[in-house]
């Protein structure tokens, strides 16, 4: 396949120099200025390597690679809540022209699923997007394998970045704030750890989720969100002394998504530690399925969008 | 704060002859020793295989206090089939974090038993060193069965309005 990659962050870039590997070729890759085409196949390593070092990929506008030779719109900008933009733009266009989109950016599929499923409708192109739930873990293509009227309901962390935060709390003893700097220093949390800390991330996978189990209808508007802030290494430590510790759990339970702190058993299997991700998914007749792995990080989102992209073939 | 949270609510089972005064006979005792009465659940139309009515009431007051209750309702003749705290058969654990001590600590855990009929069977406090940082406790709770669902709500009807933080169990996923 003929891939075009909007988006040249940690997972664009990503999925740039895994394609050939995985039996595909690049013609387009765009950044958020710029853009750089090759109908005939793109360097990647080149094109990534000009924007190391002038912070942009090429010479031609990003705007330009809806128009360009592709067979795969791989959409991997920022996800953007409200109107996802430009994600949702770029996922249209991508359909307009019968063309596959294999999306990371949770945006349009948790903000506007309905109205992407219409024009998937009206084009010969397909959407997927089992990168935008859990990185690396295949839980959209697990609830597809199972059927998703089998699935009865999701649990799970589904954010790396807050999971660190309250293991490290509960681990050492620590403050929220001083926990943040230190997964800051590391990479773990960004400079602007809102996103994740406030329960949004995790938010708009259990809305994705919630979309596909009962066809559509869901935005994060319709989440219970609550963030980990404003939890003390006390309350941790509380916990601890009764066998229980604090994950911030997304639930997708009787079709309504809530997210937030919850008393969990210190051992049980939902505790998972450091940046780790977990999802149980509760079927009707098979029990509990529980599929842990990482949630985050650029080979692994890539590793998901280049599966999504195997399976349109 | 030992001799605050020492008053409880129990609950007592009793089965009363279907006949004028019963009812009053019975609930004497209760305002005699000092009791709060909370509740009474007078189940009129269902009768015991002996042709009582079973009643139910909920009271407030010290294990003391509570243990002379039933003593005096013994004395007087009423049928106590149950006191006390059999009958709370499940525990909910949850945390709160917030500015406990400020907005009335005991206060907050008499109305979790005073709304839910939840009793409060263990609280741990950490408190702030710096007034202006969140406090968090541990309350453990006995509910009846089936019942700490609205004991839950109760909890967060009462934080709420505190503005206190309240981190409950995960239901429904795997415990272990």
């Amino acid at each position: 396949m003929r891939l075009a990659i909007m988006g040249a962050g940690a997972v664009g870039a990503s999925v740039a120099e895994l394609a050939s590997a995985y039996g595909h070729e690049v013609t387009a890759i765009a950044d958020s200025n710029s853009a750089a085409i090759d109908p005939n196949g793109l360097d990647t390593e080149a094109a990534l390597a000009t924007k190391r070092a002038s912070g942009t990929v090429g010479d031609d506008s990003p705007e330009s690679v809806l128009e360009a030779e592709y067979d795969v719109l791989v959409e991997a900008t920022p996800t953007t809540l409200g109107d996802a933009e430009p994600g949702y733009s770029h996922t249209v266009s991508a359909l307009e022209r019968d063309r596959h989109v294999v999306l990371a950016n949770k945006g349009p599929i948790a903000e506007r699923y309905d109205e992407v499923r219409a024009h998937e409708r009206n084009s010969e192109g397909r959407v997927s997007f089992d990168a935008t739930v859990g990185g690396a873990i295949p839980v959209l293509t697990t609830i597809d394998d199972i059927g998703r009227s089998n699935v009865t309901a999701v649990r799970g962390v589904l954010n790396g970045t807050a999971n660190f935060i309250l293991s490290r709390m509960a681990a050492e003893s620590l403050d929220y704030e001083h926990v943040l700097a230190e997964a800051q220093d590391l990479g773990v949390a960004e400079a602007d750890p809102t996103f994740d800390v406030d329960g949004t991330d995790a938010a708009l996978k259990c809305v994705i989720l919630a979309n596909v189990l009962f066809g559509g209808g869901y935005a994060l508007s319709d989440a219970a969100v609550e963030g980990i802030r404003e939890i003390p290494g006390a309350a941790l430590q509380l916990a601890a002394e009764d066998g229980q510790t604090i994950r911030l759990i997304g639930e997708v339970v009787d079709e309504e998504i809530r997210v937030g702190p919850r008393l969990v058993p210190e051992t049980g299997t939902l505790a998972v530690s450091g940046t780790q991700n977990i999802v149980q998914l509760q079927t009707e007749r098979a029990g509990r399925l529980n599929i842990s792995g990482r949630g985050a990080g650029g080979d692994e989102t890539a590793t998901a969008v280049l599966g999504d992209i195997n399976r349109l073939l | 704060m030992s001799e605050r949270t020492d008053v409880r609510a129990h609950t007592v089972r009793l089965e009363l002859d279907d006949e004028p005064g019963e009812l009053l006979n019975a609930l004497g005792p209760i305002a005699e020793h000092g009791g709060n009465l909370l509740s009474i659940f007078h189940e009129r139309g269902n009768r015991t295989p002996r042709g009582r009515i079973p009643v139910e009431v909920d009271v407030e007051a010290t294990p003391e206090r509570f243990d002379r209750i039933v003593d005096a309702l013994r004395q007087t003749g009423v049928n106590v089939v149950q006191a006390g705290a059999e009958r709370y058969s499940e525990e909910l654990t949850v945390l709160l974090i917030g500015h406990l001590i400020e907005t009335d600590f005991s206060d907050t855990l008499s109305r979790f038993e005073r709304c839910s009929s939840a009793s409060v069977a263990e609280v741990s406090l950490t408190v702030a060193d710096d007034a202006t940082d969140a406090s968090s406790a541990r309350i453990r709770l006995a509910a009846h069965a089936g019942e700490t669902d609205r004991a839950l709500d109760t909890i967060r009807e009462v934080a709420t309005e505190k503005d206190i933080t309240v981190i409950s169990p995960l239901t429904g996923g795997d415990a272990v």
